[in-house]
């Protein structure tokens, strides 16, 4: 599904990412973990494409293509999806608005029928009950005035919506509580599936509790500096990022 | 076959401004330039009474003596008025004829702008005055309108048939020496809409004029006058295109509006003129005067613009708060992009005791353009208790562009609360980012965040005309970015 190679990349001239190599198969979910500057976030955009994430060498691989080569919104319609650590407010644009808007600009991409406004809002609010989404969130402007938990769930709803191929949760678990937490968790592992990879990115241990990876990354500097199963994940709450980096040096 | 093909296709898709094409038809013309005998040219014409035409001569004689106004934040090359035409009429047209004996070139130069002008076509529920160049070619719903005793008409007919009306209130708003433009109208206007609305009486229906320039190297002078007896309420929209052409077409109307005791009009605004394309070059001179007079008490006069078109917009739509309680309002979104230069706000003078005013401007300029809010509100010494809400928020797209708010204010009464509120950004990279990540193109997500800027103006049009408005903001903007 997704294959990275020796990837690195700039950011304004200088060098995040430094030679990561990185393999999801389909139904897979993994877990990138790495303390704050290692490069986790740098990951997740350029795996999304934002502007000024420049790969200056080795490659990305999506569903066999060469992702480089996609533009932002063509990635999106191709099944990718990013939970973003921050999500971005868009005043006077309602939420409904634009989960209408983003889901039928995909649907055209890929040549489906774009579904009418009656159709849409049958689907979102299905989905929405799930993630304890009220009626009047779907009416506020998108993300304004939400509270951190609001953004999140409202996220994981459009993760719901979208159903991508390839679910990248970047630091989803950041400021929420234990009950936000569950919430958006069971809405995740609800979309897995055989079909379906996930990359969960994240600080802290603690989501993975909730959503179980089938393999743990360590991020460190902008390289992959250890792998290994779930328990992984526990070796390094207990140990401490410190300890995990002495080891791999 | 194939290269053409291609040709075309390339062509289309660089084609955002839709309404660009050109009706080939046989024009009457007055020859050009501008004198008296232009003057009178017109007036007959329009087998106007003498009363009129000595008004119109007036009027030209004191343009004479004036200077166009040098004040506004637009530049452009001095305008030749001796070199453009003042009447331009479909050969066709030289007399009214019923609907269905319209020019058929003419209905499908509407059908193409999409705006059916027969009956059982139309929009239900809007009532629609057809302006081709200097003349109506045809008015909707005439007879279902005169059922609740609602005129609506061209005002050369209603010069003719209303004269009584027509004296009493034409100039009485906007006055003939008001300003070098409005001046300019008076003397040569050719047609326009004509709305009486009786005491008591809900007009049943939307009115809509929509105004086509067609005819080159000629100006549009319309002039409307809009009337609110007692207790009345209509609600208007006026939409306007033009071809696309390489030289510059001047645009100067005149719309005076009266609401008398408890009536309220609702003017609503949809102008796409031709803007002109990349490099500046053409597109249409729009000097506009509109003036609201909410002349009885409890009175209210509602001004909703979108602008979008044309290479200059210089254009102010005010109220005359001189009824007590009476209530002004100014919604305007003003788009310009590449060279287009907008300078555009209101004024709101308070005059009656608890007048009310609310301005909410939102202008957003791209490419090169220029984009100014002027604005000023006043108050009256015998003004008590006025208030006024005023929120100017200006976007920017790109770094080539400019945004300007000028806002005059200037009580006299110490009673008079105002307020002002303004705020400048940019359509940030990360929300850009946001709508593309999903799976939203580029220039669909321009639209979709400058429609969000843009909500509450939006909100205050016709439902049927926000959709139609809504997709033009989207266009106006196509190519902003990136």
């Amino acid at each position: 599904m997704l294959e990275i190679n020796n990837l690195h990349v700039a950011v304004g001239g200088k060098e995040i990412l430094k030679g990561l190599s990185l393999s999801i198969a389909a139904g897979e979910a993994h877990a990138i973990m790495g303390p704050n500057g290692s490069g986790k976030s740098t990951l997740s955009y350029v795996l999304a494409g934002r502007d000024g994430y420049e790969i200056t060498s080795g490659s990305i691989r999506y569903r066999g293509e060469d992702l480089a080569a996609m533009a932002p919104e063509e990635r999106a319609a191709k099944g990718m999806f990013l939970a973003m650590q921050y999500p971005v407010e868009i005043p006077g644009v309602t939420t409904m608005n634009f989960l209408k808007t983003a889901l039928n600009a995909q649907r055209r991409a890929r040549g489906d029928k774009e579904i009418d406004a009656l159709g849409v809002l049958r689907l979102v609010r299905e989905k929405a009950k799930a993630l304890h989404i009220s009626e009047d969130m779907l009416k506020r402007a998108l993300n304004v005035g939400f509270s951190g938990g609001e953004k999140k769930r409202l996220e994981i709803l459009q993760m719901a919506l979208f159903e991508p191929t390839l679910a990248i949760l970047d630091e989803t678990d950041s400021g929420l509580d234990i009950d936000a937490l569950r919430i958006v968790a069971d809405g995740v592992n609800a979309l897995r599936s055989p079909e379906r990879a996930m990359l969960v990115i994240t600080h802290y241990q603690r989501l993975l509790n909730y959503i179980v990876p089938d393999r743990v990354h360590v991020l460190y500097a902008g390289r992959i500096i250890k792998e290994g199963g779930k328990d992984l994940a526990h070796e390094l709450e207990a140990k401490g990022y410190a300890e995990i980096i002495r080891e791999a040096a | 076959m194939a290269a053409v093909e291609t040709k075309e296709k390339v062509a289309a898709l660089g084609e955002k401004y839709k309404y660009g094409f050109v009706t080939d038809i046989e024009m009457e013309r007055a020859p050009k330039g501008l004198s008296e005998d232009t003057v009178r040219f017109i007036s007959a014409k329009k087998n106007e009474p003498d009363w009129m035409l000595e008004w119109r001569l007036g009027a030209y004689r004191r343009w004479r003596e004036m200077h166009e106004p040098k004040w506004g934040r637009i530049h452009y090359d001095p305008i030749d008025y001796e070199n453009a035409y003042y009447y331009a009429a479909p050969k066709s047209m030289a007399e009214k004829k019923s609907l269905d004996e319209v020019d058929p070139k003419l209905i499908e130069t509407y059908n193409k702008l999409g705006i059916p002008l027969s009956e059982q076509k139309l929009l239900a529920g809007v009532a629609v005055d057809a302006v081709f160049d200097s003349v109506s070619v045809a008015t909707t719903f005439k007879a279902k309108l005169n059922e609740a005793g609602v005129i609506f008409c061209p005002i050369s007919e209603a010069i003719r048939d209303y004269p009584e009306l027509v004296k009493q209130y034409l100039g009485s708003v906007v006055p003939v020496t008001d300003n070098f433009f409005a001046t300019l109208n008076s003397a040569v206007f050719s047609d326009g809409s004509f709305v009486y609305v009786p005491k008591g009486v809900r007009c049943p229906m939307e009115l809509s004029t929509y105004f086509r320039i067609n005819a080159q190297g000629t100006g549009q002078f319309e002039r409307t006058l809009i009337i609110a007896d007692e207790g009345a309420y209509v609600s208007y929209l006026e939409g306007c295109t033009a071809p696309k052409r390489d030289e510059n077409q001047l645009h100067a109307a005149v719309v005076e509006l009266v609401a008398l005791e408890g009536a309220e009009i609702k003017y609503s605004t949809v102008q796409n003129w031709y803007p002109g394309d990349e490099e500046g070059k053409g597109g249409i001179y729009n000097f506009v005067t509109k003036r609201g007079d909410c002349r009885g008490h409890r009175s209210k006069i509602s001004w909703t613009q979108v602008e979008t078109g044309s290479a200059i917009t210089w254009k102010y739509p005010s109220c005359l708060l001189r009824g007590d309680d009476s209530v002004g309002e100014f919604y305007s979104i003003a788009i310009a992009n590449h060279f287009q230069q907008a300078d555009t706000g209101t004024k709101m003078h308070h005059l009656g005791k608890n007048t009310r005013s609310r301005i909410i401007s939102k202008g957003i300029s791209a490419g090169h353009a220029q984009n100014t809010y002027r604005g000023l509100v006043s108050v009256h010494p015998r003004a008590a208790n006025a208030r006024n809400y005023t929120q100017c928020d200006s976007l920017l797209i790109g770094g080539k562009c400019g945004a300007h708010t000028v806002p005059y204010i200037e009580s006299r009464n110490k009673s008079a609360r105002i307020e002002h509120e303004a705020t400048t950004s940019k359509i940030a990279e990360d929300q850009l980012f946001y709508c593309l990540s999903r799976g939203i193109p580029q220039d669909e997500a321009v639209s979709l965040i400058v429609n969000g800027f843009c909500r509450e103006v939006l909100q205050q049009l016709p439902m049927e005309f926000a959709v139609e408005a809504q997709k033009l903001v989207g266009i106006s903007l196509e190519g902003s970015v990136g």
